[in-house]
């Protein structure tokens, strides 16, 4: 069933202004759109477009997420996102800041930014797109590539003995107590989707309302390093959810 | 209420920061450059502003960058390896065209190096900024006064040309107590127009708009160097004394040119005619003003506090022709005597 009618307008309004009306510049099959548009939806149905910042880090999303978005946003170094995004709240405390980041540039080069955000407990909230490989960079072992997915540095596969096993970040940062919730999420399916609003909602609420840290994780197909079919890799998403990467709330703080 | 008081050169320099209006500060402690981290996270709150303690000098850095992506006046101090460190976000700042002020209290390097002064950080301040075609103001304070005085310049500079500045200093005047004189405290500037979370006319703001067409590429380098040549014809700064007849010239940065200032003293109480040029700016380097200041010397007599950098910017703006003398001192601080000797001699070896 198409996307669209199955999500529907009641769901999603039939345009979203914080999205803006640039195309979006991803690869046929790709996930990070779907994402992109659920974090502007999100931006728009909490009221908050004219106080957000929104801080895009460094990978495929960057193009998109400095291009497409229609609200203010500053671009971030390769895995500096969550300093940036620091420094940014602690100098305009009303302002509703949040990153945007994948699995490279989060949980490689930036594991140190995210887990100090994270312990600080800052009042910002964390977008990573998961898609176990380095997109922009050509398809290159990523933290979160799959044992045996073989990339670009890895042709025979990922080999635990050699390159460990995929990490998983939700987990991981839900065990800080600055981390206030903490979700993972995916855009294979009607239903995903649909959660996956429901994450970004509350990962942004704790963030407003001052608790601390918000966090979602979101599986995002990658067909053309993957090496498979946009309707493969949908697939793709399910096997690696139901073995690696668990979905739903992993850590939602009692108020 | 006097606002004279006997201060290190690291808490002049907090000090001044927090009078020149900035309220955000992020740092990693590395001696020689820790009280300014120290005094600033007891003095911010005082005054409505904030200081993070880092988890890096790559995370303080980019604090600082968000920070100034959303209008504050921000700052961070560090030493030399920290300075290595945060070469990226300087390259960054400089591209998006972002204000911030680093201050970089050196100590001897390479590597982890030891606590004692140097200025062998010069090439990393001058030639630094990271990868790429930018460009960071370098201040060169002597004395504590400078050191707040010029801190409170780092801000206005980065502030009117969007770029960061650095301050370079060393462990000598970080820990030297002297007196100081502040100005009285400046208010938090407006946030600028161009600052987030902000709109223009409709627009968001965009702060590092992502740019594929070489035209548009092309367009933001060009702005950037129109900037660059701006500021050598605007911001050059130098300071000649006893230079209109000497017959050496010493051309001596910070703690170098402090000790020479009073080795030149020496020589001129004897009789001997020689001068002193300092830069104030490092880059842009005060050329002219240098050739002014070496017209009609025999010699020019170069000490610094590391292997000889500076001089490699002297030997650019003189004559090939004339004699250009490097004097290094390897390990911590020259004696105002070295000095006296080493101009005694070249004076010596004309006759």
């Amino acid at each position: 069933m198409p996307l669209a009618e199955t999500i529907g307008a009641k769901v999603l309004p039939a345009r979203t202004e914080a999205m803006g009306e640039r195309p979006i510049p991803y690869c046929p099959g790709c996930g990070h759109g779907t994402a992109q548009r659920l974090i502007a939806d999100t931006i728009e149905s909490l009221g908050i477009r004219d106080r957000v910042v929104g801080v895009i880090g460094a990978g495929c999303y960057t193009n998109g997420g400095m291009g497409s978005f229609d609200f203010p946003r500053l671009s971030s170094l390769h895995g500096r996102a969550p300093a940036v995004a620091t420094g940014v709240k602690r100098a305009r405390p009303e302002a509703a800041v949040f990153t945007l980041q994948g699995d490279g540039d989060l949980a490689a080069i930036g594991m140190g930014e995210i887990m100090h955000a994270c312990m600080r407990g800052e009042r910002i909230t964390v977008v990573m797109l998961n898609n176990s490989t380095y997109g922009n960079t050509g398809g290159q072992l990523a933290p979160t590539t799959l044992v045996g997915q073989r990339t670009a540095t890895t042709t025979s596969g990922r080999d635990p003995d050699q390159h460990g096993e995929p990490l998983r970040v939700t987990e991981l940062l839900a065990t800080l107590p600055g981390v206030k919730f903490a979700a993972r999420g995916a855009v294979n399916t009607a239903q995903n989707i649909w959660y996956t609003r429901r994450f970004l909602r509350s990962a942004f609420e704790v963030a407003l309302a001052g608790k601390g840290l918000g966090f979602v994780e979101v599986l995002s197909q990658c067909p053309t390093f993957w090496g498979v079919d946009p309707t493969a890799s949908l697939e793709w998403v399910k096997r690696s959810a139901e073995t690696v990467f668990p979905l739903g709330e992993v850590k939602r703080a009692l108020p | 209420m006097t606002d004279r008081r006997l201060m290190h050169g690291n808490g002049a320099i907090a000090e001044a920061a927090v009078r020149a209006g900035c309220r955000f500060a992020a740092g990693y402690p590395l001696t020689p450059a820790t009280e300014i981290l120290e005094y600033l996270s007891g003095r911010m709150p005082e005054v409505g502003g904030v200081c993070v303690q880092a988890e890096s000098e790559l995370a303080a850095i980019n604090m600082v960058y968000g920070a100034a992506a959303s209008g504050a006046r921000a700052m961070t101090p560090t030493s030399g390896l920290g300075l290595s460190l945060m070469q990226e976000a300087l390259s960054q700042m400089c591209a998006v065209e972002l204000p911030g002020v680093v201050v970089d209290m050196a100590r001897m390097g390479p590597g982890l190096g030891t606590l004692s002064p140097t200025q062998a950080d010069y090439f990393l301040a001058t030639r630094g900024t990271g990868h790429g075609d930018g460009r960071a103001i370098v201040l060169a304070p002597s004395t504590v006064q400078e050191a707040a005085d010029m801190t409170i310049a780092a801000f206005d500079l980065a502030d009117r040309y969007r770029n960061p500045v650095l301050l370079l200093g060393d462990a000598l005047l970080a820990q030297v107590m002297e007196p100081v004189q502040f100005p009285p405290m400046r208010d938090r500037p407006a946030s600028p127009s161009w600052s987030l979370p902000g709109w223009h006319g409709g627009t968001a703001n965009l702060i590092g708009e992502y740019r594929q067409d070489l035209e548009s590429v092309e367009e933001s380098i060009r702005k950037l160097e129109c900037k660059y040549t701006t500021i050598e014809a605007q911001e050059t700064r130098a300071q000649a004394f006893e230079s209109a007849d000497a017959e050496i010239l010493v051309v001596a940065f910070g703690t170098a040119a402090r000790v020479a200032t009073e080795a030149v003293r020496e020589a001129r109480a004897a009789g001997l005619r020689v001068g002193l040029f300092r830069p104030l700016t490092l880059w842009p380097f005060p050329r002219r003003e240098l050739q002014e200041a070496a017209h009609g010397v025999r010699a020019v007599l170069v000490p610094e506090m590391n292997l000889g950098q500076m001089i490699e910017d002297v030997r650019l703006s003189l004559d090939s022709r004339l004699e250009i003398v490097p004097l290094n001192r390897r390990v911590g601080a020259f004696a105002p005597e070295e000095i006296r000797i080493a101009l005694q001699r070249l004076l010596e070896g004309r006759s």
